[in-house]
């Protein structure tokens, strides 16, 4: 008897604590989650265009998107194409997010050596991105979701050369 | 039961001071009395216009002639009132309207015109007949004007004087320039040419739109206070940002002031713009937006919250009895 | 150096080093609290609870909040209330708790008060606890500058105000404090560190020294009994529960404070969602303007009696006599003469004291909030503000007479 009454009030009282860990622990972490969560205005500030007709071969424009430095540039005629180009009518483009992908830097670009190169740790990225093998970088250069609207690339929106280019694994 | 006791002891003297601090105290303090002493009661009419505050207040002034003169213009509207318009005669008479009400965004003797695209569906149709026959005694601010003539709109009195006329181009605007209004474009329509809403990114000369280049940014801002001056030297004072107005003052105040800002604030150079029922609410659903946007989330959220302390209580109530079972 | 065994749980490896067990016995199972006691004993951990939720909601607050007077308002009533993910839950939390819990400061301010709590070996609970009165005023204070709205401004302006010392005249002191002529840049930072740093650190070490105080002389009881701690303990080990004065403060204690605390949090959550314009002033949503005072101004409702005291005089005067008021209620321990520790229905004329001190408190916090341009109004305020000030006097001559009470009566 005596023993049941025992064990009856310790079940109330793990119930009840159970209930205050669940209740307020976890209202308070979510809670908490959203509020560090990224605000509306940042995210609507997401968006960036850029007219491309200005583009010149051979000539690294830097724009900003979402804080990080966006490379683009027009290649001329005789670099090497790749399936990460970006193609408007007869011109590619190399549209890259200009980070490196070892630890962050921005690499350089070496204009006579068509190449990227990060000063933190050596990093070099050929003028399609792709990283140099045994070096820093373990992957080539992020390409941001983009859209192509005439001449205007619109940053922050996946349109399909964006999409193909995901699924190929060009990116990620 | 003691502690019951206490506690009604407890609860009685909390809550006299609340009563005391906060329903009686802000009575007390926002009070309007007449000359007399007695008390005046504001209270909301529905959004319809017939004139009854603005009599009144004449009365309480003492001043015979003006009450003779609200009366007499006021029966003028409710006379136009009952006449039957043509709304295809009345899209002539419109023509005269567009001459400045054209959305060209274009200061006109102080303010902008407010533009007239859902003019029929959000103002209540004497306070349109009444604005037609004498803008300044329409909206309540004639006391601003020697002769009501040189309100920035007084022409009109002299454009379209008929009554059929009147009749005609109110009934226009009631049946094409209606339909469904958004909250946005009934708030832009009545309030925006003097009230900016940053909250919203609005001025008073709309919304304002994104720049890429700083340069186009400032030479917008300059166009801005150019605007607030030219509406500041016509009012006598920048029209408040109503970003936050809705929490500021709260739905009565809200209500009585859009309906007759003279009956609040005595003297105010805002005029009654005569927003109907329908175009109040929208105006301030767009308030309520721009101010106090949470209010869904919060009502949401609130069952919630109360529910588990609810339970939580109910549990504690079982394990308190139980713990103490034993001690007495 | 100690000698270490191997531990065999995690139990035992702090004990070995912190004394874990040692702790809990200290301070929880036989941390002995009188059983008859009613839910005001309660108030004490309720205020513990609400200062916890104050300081997590203004944790969250922090994170978003900009002492800027170009920036102030916007973050707290944009930002914050419409864009941070539950932005405006930690905002009206920390409004409706920063006004509640002067609530129930007063609450227990009476009880101690009605109960006479603060004798005999209690003076240093109550001096502390009124530290702790003015270290919350002053976290108030502080907080109410940061939304940086009309009545930010206008309190910030008023109160510094009152440091010129009437005819001393000392304004190089008020624009010492300001760090400028009128409230400003310079004077929002200083009293949002005040507010976020300094005086959250003065409270919790107040609030440590105010449970200290209590170890010694133990927790009154609704009797004013004397208790023999040892024998009464001693009963409680040896299972005779129903014969022992006392209970352990964990888990008995504090089951009952716990669904005391139930039923508070069903009340705050209520205020917070539902009636929480109490607590965050309409007329703080207009964003300050140095050159243009709202058409009434009054502090928020826990400081409306003392304001009162000060408004009815003329100037000089009136600072003296709210001086007093602030310091009073320091004094009263020793300004009560009685031998007696008991409940106040027990105390004779005590108990009539008790009730007018408790209505001229309420009758004054009314009037200071009233216009004071009707004239009623404005003599009822020297009436009552005259009769606080009378009270110091009244308690003492009433205790000196109060006859000793029989043991056990």
């Amino acid at each position: 008897m005596q023993e049941e009454q025992k064990e009856r009030r310790d079940f109330i009282g793990m119930a009840l604590g159970a209930t205050a860990l669940v209740g307020i622990g976890g209202g308070l972490g979510f809670a908490a989650k959203r509020t560090w969560d990224p605000l509306p205005s940042v995210k609507a500030a997401g968006f960036t265009t850029v007219d491309l007709s200005v583009a010149k071969p051979n000539e690294l424009i830097v724009e900003k998107w979402r804080g990080k430095p966006i490379f683009i540039l027009k290649k001329t005629a005789e670099m090497e194409a790749n399936d990460r180009d970006v193609v408007i009518g007869s011109d590619r483009f190399h549209i890259s997010i200009g980070l490196c992908t070892h630890l962050g830097c921005i690499p350089a670009y070496k204009k006579d050596d068509h190449e990227f190169f990060c000063a933190c740790h050596g990093g070099r990225f050929n003028a399609s991105g792709i990283n140099e093998p045994g070096l820093p970088p373990p992957s080539p250069l992020e390409i941001p979701p983009f859209k192509i609207a005439g001449t205007e690339l619109i940053l922050g929106e996946a349109g399909p050369e964006y999409k193909k280019m995901l699924d190929a694994g060009l990116t990620v | 039961m003691r502690e019951l006791k206490i506690f009604a002891v407890v609860a009685f003297f909390s809550l006299l001071t609340y009563y005391l601090v906060e329903p009686y105290a802000h009575h007390e303090m926002h009070k309007k009395v007449d000359a007399n002493g007695n008390e005046i009661i504001i209270k909301s009419h529905g959004f319809t216009y017939d004139g009854t505050d603005d009599i009144a207040e004449a009365e309480r002034k003492g001043d015979a002639a003006l009450v003779t003169k609200k009366k007499a213009f006021w029966s003028d509207v409710a006379t136009v009132s009952k006449m039957t318009g043509n709304a295809a005669a009345g899209e002539a008479v419109f023509a005269n309207c567009m001459a400045c009400h054209n959305g060209a965004n274009i200061n006109m003797g102080g303010v902008i015109p407010p533009n007239l695209d859902h003019a029929g569906a959000i103002y209540d149709k004497n306070y349109l007949i009444a604005l037609i026959k004498d803008p300044a005694m329409a909206s309540n601010v004639d006391h601003k004007y020697a002769d009501t003539s040189t309100h920035p709109m007084g022409s009109i009195k002299f454009t379209v004087s008929d009554n059929q006329q009147i009749a005609d181009v109110v009934a226009y605007m009631q049946e094409h320039k209606a339909g469904e209004v958004t909250p946005k474009e009934a708030f832009t329509e009545a309030c925006v040419r003097c009230h900016a809403v940053r909250y919203t990114k609005t001025t008073q000369i709309g919304e304002t739109p994104k720049f890429k280049y700083k340069k186009d940014e400032l030479a917008h801002e300059i166009k801005v206070i150019e605007e607030q001056d030219k509406v500041k030297a016509y009012m006598g004072n920048l029209p408040p940002d109503l970003s936050m107005m809705i929490r500021a003052r709260g739905a009565h105040y809200l209500e009585t002031f859009i309906e007759n800002p003279q009956g609040q604030l005595p003297g105010t150079s805002m005029p009654r713009v005569g927003l109907n029922a329908e175009g109040y609410e929208k105006v301030k659903a767009y308030l309520s937006e721009a101010g106090d946007p949470s209010k869904k989330a919060r009502e949401e959220l609130g069952p919630w919250v109360i529910g588990f302390f609810i339970f939580f209580t109910i549990l504690a109530f079982f394990w308190k009895k139980s713990m103490w079972r034993d001690l007495h | 150096m100690a000698h270490f065994e191997k531990a065999n749980n995690l139990n035992e490896w702090l004990d070995q080093r912190i004394g874990l067990n040692t702790l809990k016995r200290v301070l929880n199972t036989e941390y002995w609290i009188p059983k008859d006691i009613n839910f005001l004993w309660v108030m004490g951990m309720v205020l513990a609870a609400t200062f916890g939720i104050l300081v997590i909601s203004g944790i969250f607050l922090l994170m978003y909040y900009k002492p800027d007077t170009n920036l102030a308002f916007d973050s707290v009533n944009y930002t914050i209330m419409s864009e941070v993910g539950y932005g405006w839950l930690w905002r009206h939390i920390h409004g409706v708790g920063a006004s509640i819990v002067f609530l129930i400061i007063y609450i227990h301010m009476f009880t101690g008060i009605y109960y006479s709590s603060y004798k005999k070996g209690r003076e240093l609970i109550w001096l502390s606890g009124m530290g702790l009165f003015v270290a919350f005023s002053a976290e108030a204070f502080s907080g109410y500058m940061l939304p940086w709205g009309q009545m930010s401004y206008w309190a910030g302006m008023v109160i510094t105000n009152l440091f010129s010392g009437g005819s001393l005249e000392a304004y190089a002191l008020v624009e010492w404090i300001r760090g400028d002529y009128v409230p400003g840049d310079a004077y929002l930072t200083r009293f949002f560190m005040l507010h976020v740093f300094l005086i959250p650190l003065v409270i919790i070490g107040l609030i440590v020294l105010h449970f200290g105080t209590l170890r010694l002389p133990h927790v009154n009881n609704q009797e004013g009994a004397d208790i023999d701690y040892e024998e009464a303990a001693a009963l409680y080990k040896a299972g005779k529960k129903k014969e022992s004065k006392v209970i352990p403060f964990s888990p008995v204690f504090l089951s009952k404070d716990i669904f005391v605390m139930g039923v508070y949090f069903i009340l705050f959550f209520y205020l917070v969602f539902y009636h929480f314009d109490f607590a965050m002033d309409p007329v703080n949503f207009d964003p300050a303007n140095g050159l243009k005072t709202p058409a009434h101004i009054y502090p928020e409702w826990y400081f409306l009696w003392s304001y009162e005291i000060l408004r009815p005089f003329s100037k000089d005067v009136g600072l003296i006599a709210f001086a007093i008021s602030q310091v009073a209620l320091f004094a009263l321990p020793f300004i009560d003469r009685s031998p007696n520790v008991a409940p106040a229905h027990k105390r004779g004329l005590f108990q009539i004291w008790f009730w007018a001190l408790l209505v001229i408190m309420i009758t004054l916090t009314a009037l200071g909030k009233l216009p004071p341009t009707d004239p009623l109004f404005a003599a009822m305020g020297l009436v009552f503000a005259v009769l606080f000030l009378l009270m110091g006097p009244a308690l003492f001559i009433i205790t000196m007479f109060e006859k000793k009470l029989e043991k056990g009566a």
